[in-house]
């Protein structure tokens, strides 16, 4: 007996010790006001605009940074950021803006028409002595640009090599944004690691794996924010980062999972929601098999039952898709489209018709990616739409980069159906890129079913020269009803984004274009 | 001796190289491939070309491998693509939090375990036999993961006692209390199993040891029971239980990624899961093989020690 006493009285005076003296310790930590704890989905890669791709970075430097044009609140529509006022040359190729005056980076060094100048030749200019400070992913963002010139101080005029409507757009997106010249030529290619804008924070401090300060740049020219210091603490699984919101590790939240949504219904809580520039699409392969068929495409879409994906498989965090350009782009979007219904009788009535009873699909199938949502779950839910109106559906999984390696050259030989999900910045980008003939595969786009019609190529290339907004608009909204008809995707879902914030935090709205501004956030 | 141990180095080097080229094929071989990854949506061919051209990767891939194999005998591990800084830096690191995670829950489970074996063995068929048995299979029998989790939602979230994820406090001082503070629910987690393991395995050490005649003279000539079973038993049953130790060490190393992952614990598991999935070439490289090297350093170490303690073993 002694044995045995011996040990579970120290056990347990031990375990109690110890429980007590860092319970206690934990209860300091408590975060003060004024700091923002934002709890991420993965590391950042680097905090240098030109050089980074994934909406996790962006959501840092939009924060940091400023471009020429932002989106205005609420919308995707630019307004006046670093340059307060801009003009656009008849034939629609030069852009000549001009700079907000006095405006200077965190670093002390002066914003003018060279910093801007310096900013896209770095990106673009193989020659520049700062080009090796990259790579830079997204610099075809940017391919229209021949030359940057610097007019006066403070007017930086753009050449581009042809009309290119989309341009405004993207320098309002996280590639467009502009960094200090003094401090890459300082540091370099550890740029990425010391960054300097002109944005309403300022970098104060990178802890690998652990977190990314910035600080009130209390000199701002939009006035100065009301945070003292934002901190991004990168959480990877989901789960972790459910259970830190609920214990109070973090104050915002991104990127909710869906299953999780229940447990911030109610107070302390504030659940946030915004549709963004996102399409859930399954692209149908329009060159071989029975998807050739126009009508099988139709059915396709009659088949699955959209309605049921978007409430059950993803509990209410998307809506269903009436065709291939999301609602988020207000003016570009046509209202009339009404999204296929679920009609499975008039699904097996075109497939009669078209003489595909019981055809062999092959579909593949991603096992989660950038935008893809739930796909495995909702990959099932279509077989088994598919196969109630007669398909015999075989699914294909894969992991994300070998999808992609599989998807991106064409499905031709492979399969008659892929997921795929796009986030966009202009209404131009996803139709451009995958839906005209120009953009097949083997052409270097990402036509990866071979839709093919002279109409939609036409409207989409007027659209992208056309200078007037509202011109634009009525292209696009033409094509919409076009491309709907001749269903090259089966048109599923956009995505809404979510994020969570406990009842200390005041003031935050989520943004269309998926960024995460945080200039007007309060925390108690 | 000292022969022994240069002889064992020595064998080491074509190990360490047989590794370089499995990594290397590995990542060569399975599909995707960084720019891929890096561009994600954007991934059209000509861009892939052209950010592969940037990032070196477009030369053959035995020229890749010697150019990699020979910057890293100069202790260049390369740059990592996803987190854009020197794999050596990224992995020592992350390694150093990998080593303070499992050391923790490898004390953790060498000192409950063998006391939870001994007092099993004790009072064998008795009372707390059959209450450690339970609790033990218990223990053997959940997964890490959901172990953790679970903890994870009655110490930090209903409770509060506890951080949820993470190694250091976001505010406050990084001192040793802090770090504790982060380390009692990873380590204990990761320390479940293998307590249930080493517990069993003592628990039959020390019943075989107790059978034996020395341990009746002892309690013969009056010695008091605790220093029968502390003393003179335990100390014979250790013979056979510190391989189980060892053992049990590389599992908890191993089992260390999935705790990693989650308590978001910044170690060289959660880091290569990462890494593979960003197609992060280099770093994946670099961290296996340093990982490699580490392993057979380790076991070397063990093998001169275990022969300096047992004369036996021949050298």
């Amino acid at each position: 007996m002694t044995v045995f006493g011996f040990t579970r009285r120290a056990l347990l005076a031990a375990g109690t010790a110890a429980a007590l003296s860092l319970s206690a310790t934990s209860a300091i930590a408590q975060s003060p006001p004024g700091v923002l704890i934002v709890g991420q989905i993965a590391e950042p890669k680097a905090l240098d605009p030109a050089a980074v791709t994934a909406v996790n970075d962006f959501r840092i430097l939009m924060n940091v940074y400023d471009g020429l044009v932002r989106y205005k609140d609420g919308t995707l529509e630019t307004e006046p950021a670093l340059a307060t006022d801009w003009t656009i040359s008849d034939d629609g190729t030069v852009y000549t803006f001009t700079l907000r005056d006095g405006v200077t980076f965190h670093d002390g060094s002066a914003f003018d028409a060279e910093a801007v100048k310096f900013n896209f030749d770095r990106m673009l200019d193989e020659a520049h002595p700062y080009h090796d400070t990259g790579p830079f992913p997204l610099a075809f963002f940017f391919s229209a640009v021949e030359s940057v010139e610097v007019v006066d101080p403070l007017t930086v005029s753009f050449t581009l090599n042809a009309p290119y409507a989309p341009f405004l757009s993207n320098l309002a997106y996280p590639t467009g944004l502009i960094v200090s010249p003094a401090a890459v030529m300082q540091h370099g290619a550890e740029f990425g690691r010391n960054p300097s804008g002109t944005g309403a924070f300022k970098f104060a401090e990178w802890r690998s794996n652990e977190a990314v300060v910035v600080e009130a740049n209390p000199d701002y020219w939009d006035g100065a924010p009301q945070l003292q210091a934002v901190v991004f603490r990168p959480i990877t699984d989901a789960n972790t980062r459910t259970a830190e919101m609920l214990a109070g590790g973090i104050d915002l939240m991104v990127e909710v999972p869906p299953v999780a949504l229940g447990q911030f219904q109610a107070d302390p809580y504030t659940v946030h929601e915004q549709a963004g520039p996102h399409v859930w699409f399954l692209i149908l392969n329009a060159k071989e098999g029975p998807f050739a068929d126009v009508r099988v495409r139709q059915a396709a879409n009659y088949a699955i039952n959209k309605e049921a994906i978007v409430n059950d498989v993803l509990e209410g965090t998307a809506e269903v898709a009436a065709g291939p350009t999301p609602p988020a782009f207000a003016w570009a979007y046509n209202p009339d489209l009404e999204p296929y219904p679920y009609d499975p009788e008039k699904a097996r009535a075109l497939i009669a018709e078209a003489g595909a009873d019981g055809a062999e699909l092959t579909f593949y199938v991603t096992e989660g990616g950038s935008g893809m949502l739930d796909p495995v779950a909702m990959g099932t839910a279509m077989q088994a739409d598919l196969e109630a109106v007669g398909f015999d559906v075989s699914i294909e999984t894969y992991e994300w980069n070998t999808f992609l390696g599989n998807v991106n050259p064409g499905l031709e030989g492979k399969a008659d159906m892929a997921q795929m999900a796009w986030m966009t910045n202009d209404p131009d980008t996803l139709p451009f890129l995958a839906l005209r003939t120009e953009a097949w595969p083997d052409k270097g786009g990402f036509n990866s079913g071979y839709y093919s019609n002279p109409k939609v190529d036409e409207l989409l290339e007027a659209a992208r020269v056309a200078t007037d907004q509202s011109e634009r608009a009525r292209l696009y909204q033409e094509m919409q009803t076009i491309v709907q008809e001749d269903a090259p995707w089966v048109f599923v879902a956009n995505w809404k984004q979510n994020a969570v914030t406990s009842d200390r935090v005041e003031g935050f709205t989520l943004q269309p274009s998926f960024f995460l501004l945080l200039e007007d956030v309060v925390k108690n | 001796m000292a022969g022994y141990i240069l002889k064992r180095l020595l064998s080491a080097i074509p190990v360490l190289l047989g590794i370089t080229v499995i990594v290397f094929l590995i990542m060569a071989l399975i599909p995707g491939d960084p720019a891929t990854a890096i561009l994600g949506s954007y991934a059209t061919p000509e861009n892939v070309e052209k950010l592969n051209r940037d990032l070196g990767l477009d030369k053959p891939l035995v020229q890749q491998y010697f150019i990699w194999l020979g910057n890293m005998l100069t202790g260049d591990f390369g740059t990592s693509f996803a987190l854009n800084r020197p794999v050596l830096d990224e992995v020592l690191e992350r390694f150093n939090a990998t080593l303070v995670l499992a050391g923790t829950a490898f004390v953790i489970c060498s000192v409950l375990g063998v006391a939870a074996g001994v007092v099993s063995a004790a009072q064998q068929y008795g009372l707390a036999d059959k209450a450690i048995t339970f609790v033990v299979l218990l223990g053997i029998s959940i997964p890490s993961f959901f172990l953790g989790m679970m903890m994870i939602l009655l110490f930090s979230v209903n409770l509060r006692w506890f951080p949820v994820s993470g190694m250091w406090p976001i505010y406050g001082a990084r001192d040793i209390w802090a770090l504790l503070d982060h380390l009692v629910l990873p380590a204990l987690a990761l320390a479940v199993v293998a307590t249930g393991v080493i517990a069993r395995l003592a628990r039959s050490a020390m019943l075989e040891v107790l059978r034996q005649d020395f341990i009746r003279t002892a309690r013969a000539k009056g010695v008091p029971e605790r220093r029968v079973i502390w003393g003179h038993a335990l100390r014979a049953a250790m013979v056979s239980i510190i391989p189980v130790l060892g053992i049990q060490a590389g599992f908890v190393l191993s089992g260390a990624v999935y705790i990693e992952m989650v308590f978001q614990w910044p170690g060289v598991g959660r880091m290569l899961v990462d890494a593979i999935l960003k197609r992060d070439i280099l770093l994946v490289q670099g961290g296996v093989v340093f990982v490699a090297a580490c392993y057979v350093l380790f076991n070397i170490a063990v093998d001169v020690a275990q022969s300096l303690l047992d004369p036996r073993i021949k050298t």
